[in-house]
């Protein structure tokens, strides 16, 4: 550490805070994120949680972070490994002992580096740092917790509110380390807390009393500056993955002039999409909080065949549980969407990890032949765009949709430069020509869909279900050969619209002989990692899939560019799989990993490097 | 409602109706088209929407929008489908395998949100469609091919469990009792809130006969007591007999004998929010009980469409978010 004050100048940097899941880390880290942005940074976040709301405190299980990436360049991940950790605990300490960059900073609250502290984090010896070998790493302790208590000592709070607030005092330490001025901390705890004026108080003294500290208490140690992003003017938010998937469905709803239903049921790490649509009552939304996760597909189901732009959000268990009713609504060709969360699985698995191993279940799993739509966002803020396009496909082709996204990009969150509703396409149903003929299994000849009335309108009285039904007339039938065609109509539907989305996209050095092929949530991870690999002279190219069934039209020609091609994604090889039965003419390589966390950007960089 | 008068006929879709000769679905069909005759709401105006098995073939057969779909989630369908668009009349014809085996969930939940749809539930006590198991309301001991020894399982009684689950409306009929059907599923479809009626039906392939102790017209009269709220209740050929209290529990007396006379009879009171008479009512069984019929009960409050509509009226009335561009404008939000 330097001897004089001085500012430390970065282009990037990777904060992580880290300690009990009662310590207000998820608030700290959220809070500092939006300071940062304001200032003009570039962030993106990723929380990290245990599934227990409260596990035993001070132990290892009940560890909760929440790590950001901020900086001037594009920022694509919330980062391998952190620069500074802060640690409120042992066990905290513990558990990120691999993610702390060597020569980073680690602040701690010396108060809980006691005997106490330290056993219940299973460390054996007194000095916790020498025992999990971290030697290059710059240590800053402190006593958190009697220095909080110290700042609320007059408060007249009992003890366990006061302890409660030394995550503000932590932040305050973090605002001097990093340049942050409190005073917009203030503003967003001011409405957070608007209506615990007491506790308000309480935490906007800690947090200012903890800037102070460091300010005066720790005057020889350098501090950060971040510089600014240079990305595109405009006004800006934060904004997850969850949140985003709602506001795609809403914006396409007032787009298309739909009313949004969402039929849902709570699941890890979905539910946040419900309780965003579920507070939009203003917007007209109807959610129903459903008795199980059947009922939340079966009623969306209902409000799509009444007319609404009907929607249900699941993770992996609960898209299982959709199946039949998935089906049911391929069969009746109703548009539906359907937003899967993806945790790490099977069965419970690991509700609050990430991974990417739905897809064969949303491509494949239900019975007969059942094709619809599957695409996948690509980071949190993208998830409104995808989620915009899940409506607008579903709403236009007659179709289900499944958006797949995951715990990672739905709970991390990333800089959002507010949309503009005219900026998006129209969403246009379609419906059957005023007095023309009409058949409920009528298609337009071109896309091939059917059309859409609902009840109430007088005229079109038909009837719809999960029978095979006659090709002409619309009525049940069991003829094979019609049953022949009907299979192939409905996967036709579904081919054509390759011919409504996006050519696929290469990024990185399009002349490189090595392609890099990933899908959904893994794009930050696999941009950056593209980025490194050219950097260091190492060409490659990155293709990355949001469309996956149907496949972009340009797919076959982009892979067959170049000689190598390496599948990476956070599971055992299902898109890789995918690809070899729908391009079987290629080679592909796979990168693979399933560790309920994301990629980290070397471990693709050292994987490509390696070949 | 609508001004215009409407038939049966207006009712019927141009399917050729396909179930076996002597199936009480037949008769229940005909009372439904009558009910919504006498209703009076356009088909177009109409949802049917109906699960899985012999009795939810029944939505191909009316013209009305309908939907027929998978096994047991046909009242997860309709509660979208009246949230979704609350001035829609909404029909869900069950049977009870569909309703109370494998969509007993959704069933219950329908009821416990008291939305407004309309719950024809055919009780045959047995699958027909997949030849003959025993149903959740197979009475004990009845041999089937799943229970060649006798089905060992105690079964549901309908109305218990719409009761257990807060139900508002419950009505039972036969189906060859075409008139009480038409006029119960009338006063269900009257009904605000979910309304479950239990239509008696014979399977005559796999479970002829079994409610025949009751369906014959020889001891209807005996055997059923026709529940009319506001009206003592009398039964029998001459309506010679009826119900009284005794403690607690529901006892059959004589006119006449005992100087018991028609003031002595109970009153049905079909829409008191305490159900436990209701309760008595609906699980009467002969030989020592005549069978309830009718509506049983028919309580009022709120339901669940209506709380729906009024409480996005009321948040509506109060929000300064009208549209996307406002949501966006009330995040924290900062130019760069």
């Amino acid at each position: 550490m330097s001897e004089t004050a001085k500012v430390i100048e970065l282009d990037q940097v990777v904060v992580r805070f880290s300690g009990d899941s009662g310590d207000g880390m998820q608030l700290t880290g959220t809070l500092f994120s939006n300071l940062s942005a304001i200032l003009g940074n570039e962030i993106s976040t990723f929380p990290d949680y245990p599934a227990e709301i409260r596990a035993p405190q001070g132990t290892l299980g009940g560890v909760s972070g929440f790590q950001v990436h901020l900086g001037a360049q594009k920022i694509n991940t919330p980062g391998d490994q952190a620069d500074v950790l802060v640690a409120m605990n042992p066990a905290a300490l513990k558990v990120n002992v691999e993610a702390i960059k060597p020569g980073g900073v680690i602040l701690y609250d010396e108060n809980t580096f006691d005997d106490s502290g330290l056993k219940k984090a299973g460390f054996v010896t007194d000095n916790p740092f020498e025992e999990l070998g971290l030697k290059n790493v710059q240590l800053l302790g402190a006593p958190l917790t009697d220095l909080t208590k110290l700042s609320l000592e007059s408060s007249g709070f009992d003890n366990k509110t006061i302890v409660r607030s030394k995550n503000m005092f932590a932040l305050g330490l973090a605002c001097w380390l990093f340049n942050r001025p409190i005073e917009q901390a203030q503003h967003f705890l001011e409405t957070k807390f608007s209506k615990k004026p007491d506790i308000l108080r309480a935490n906007i003294k800690v947090l200012i009393d903890g800037f102070h500290y460091g300010s005066n208490t720790h005057a020889s140690i350098s501090t950060y500056h971040v510089a600014k992003s240079d990305i595109d003017k405009g006004r800006y938010t934060s904004i997850s993955g969850n949140k985003a998937a709602a506001f795609g469905l809403i914006a396409a709803a007032e787009k298309a002039g739909l009313q949004l239903f969402l039929g849902s049921y709570p699941i890890t790490p979905a539910t946040d999409i419900m309780h965003e649509l579920a507070a939009r009552k203003d917007l007209g939304v109807r959610v129903i909080q459903s008795e199980d996760e059947i009922a939340g597909i079966c009623t969306a189901i209902g409000a799509s065949f009444a007319g609404n732009l009907a929607a249900t959000n699941t993770s992996g268990p609960g898209l299982a549980l959709k199946s039949e009713a998935i089906g049911l609504a391929v069969m009746a060709e109703l548009p539906l969407v359907i937003i899967d969360v993806q945790r790490g699985g099977p069965s419970t698995g690991l509700p609050t990890k990430t991974e990417q191993a739905d897809l064969l279940q949303a491509l494949y799993g239900r019975n007969g032949e059942s094709p619809l739509v599957v695409i996948a966002a690509g980071t949190p803020d993208d998830c409104f765009d995808f989620a915009y396009m899940a409506a607008k496909i579903a709403v236009e082709h007659i179709t289900p949709v499944i958006l797949l996204t995951d715990g990672f990009i739905a709970n991390g969150t990333s800089l959002w430069k507010l949309p503009k509703l005219k900026d998006y396409p129209s969403i246009t149903p379609p419906r059957p020509k005023e007095g023309e003929p009409w058949k409920a299994y009528m298609r337009d000849p071109v896309k091939l869909n059917r059309y859409w009335v609902a009840p109430g309108t007088k005229g079109y009285m038909h009837r719809l279900g999960g029978l095979e039904k006659d090709f002409d007339s619309g009525a049940i039938s069991t003829d094979g050969h019609n049953h022949q065609r009907m299979v192939n109509i409905r996967k036709a539907k579904i081919d054509k619209i390759a011919d409504y989305i996006p050519e696929l996209e290469v990024y990185g050095d399009s002349s490189a002989d090595t392609l890099i092929v990933g899908w959904g949530g893994t794009c930050g991870h696999l941009r950056s990692a593209v980025d490194k690999l050219n950097e260091i002279g190492s060409k490659a190219a990155l293709a990355h899939f949001n469309y996956i069934m149907p496949l972009p039209r340009n797919t076959r020609e982009v892979l067959s560019r170049y000689k190598k091609i390496v599948v990476c994604e956070l599971n055992n090889g299902q898109f890789v799989s995918y690809l070899r039965s729908q391009m079987s003419e290629f080679t592909y390589l796979q990168f693979n990993k399933v560790q309920g966390q994301p990629f980290e950007v070397h471990e693709i960089v050292d994987y490509i490097t390696s070949l | 409602m609508s001004s215009q008068t409407y038939t049966a006929q207006d009712f019927k879709s141009d399917q050729y109706v396909r179930w076996c000769p002597g199936c009480g679905d037949f008769a229940i069909l005909n009372s439904i088209y009558k009910a919504m005759a006498e209703l009076g709401v356009d088909p177009s105006q109409t949802a049917v929407i109906s699960g899985i098995g012999c009795s939810s073939r029944l939505t191909y057969y009316m013209n009305t929008y309908g939907f027929h779909t998978i096994h047991g989630r046909a009242a997860a369908v309709a509660t979208g489908v009246k949230a979704a668009n609350p001035a829609l009349t909404v029909w869900q014809f069950t049977g009870d395998g569909d309703c109370l085996a494998i969509g007993g969930n959704h069933f219950i939940h329908a009821v416990r949100r008291n939305i407004d749809i309309n719950i024809v539930l055919h009780n045959n006590e047995i699958y027909g469609l997949t030849k003959g198991q025993y149903s959740p309301t197979s009475q004990k001991g009845l041999v089937t091919k799943s229970s060649p020894f006798g089905t060992i399982e105690r079964p549901f009684r309908p109305a218990e469990l719409a009761f257990g689950a807060r139900g508002t409306f419950f009505a039972r009929t036969i189906d060859v009792d075409t008139k009480t059907s038409a006029d119960v599923m009338l006063l269900a479809a009257k009904h605000k809130g979910t309304s479950v009626v239990e239509v008696l039906q014979n399977c005559v392939i796999f479970n002829d006969g079994v409610h025949k102790e009751l369906s014959s017209k020889e001891f209807r009269a005996e055997r059923t007591i026709l529940l009319k709220h506001g009206e003592p209740m009398l039964f029998g050929k001459e309506n010679e007999k009826g119900l009284m209290l005794d403690g607690f529990n529901l006892k059959v007396v004589t006119l006449g004998e005992n100087g018991i006379t028609e003031k002595d009879i109970l009153v049905h009171d079909a829409t008191t929010e305490d159900s436990t008479m209701h309760l008595k009512l609906a699980i009467m069984t002969g030989p020592d009980f005549p069978v309830a019929m009718g509506v049983i009960r028919d309580f009022t409050t709120a339901t669940y469409n209506d709380e729906l509509v009024e409480q996005i009226e009321q948040v509506q009335a109060k929000s300064k978010i009208k549209n996307f561009a406002d949501l966006l404008n009330s995040l924290d939000s900062w130019e760069i």
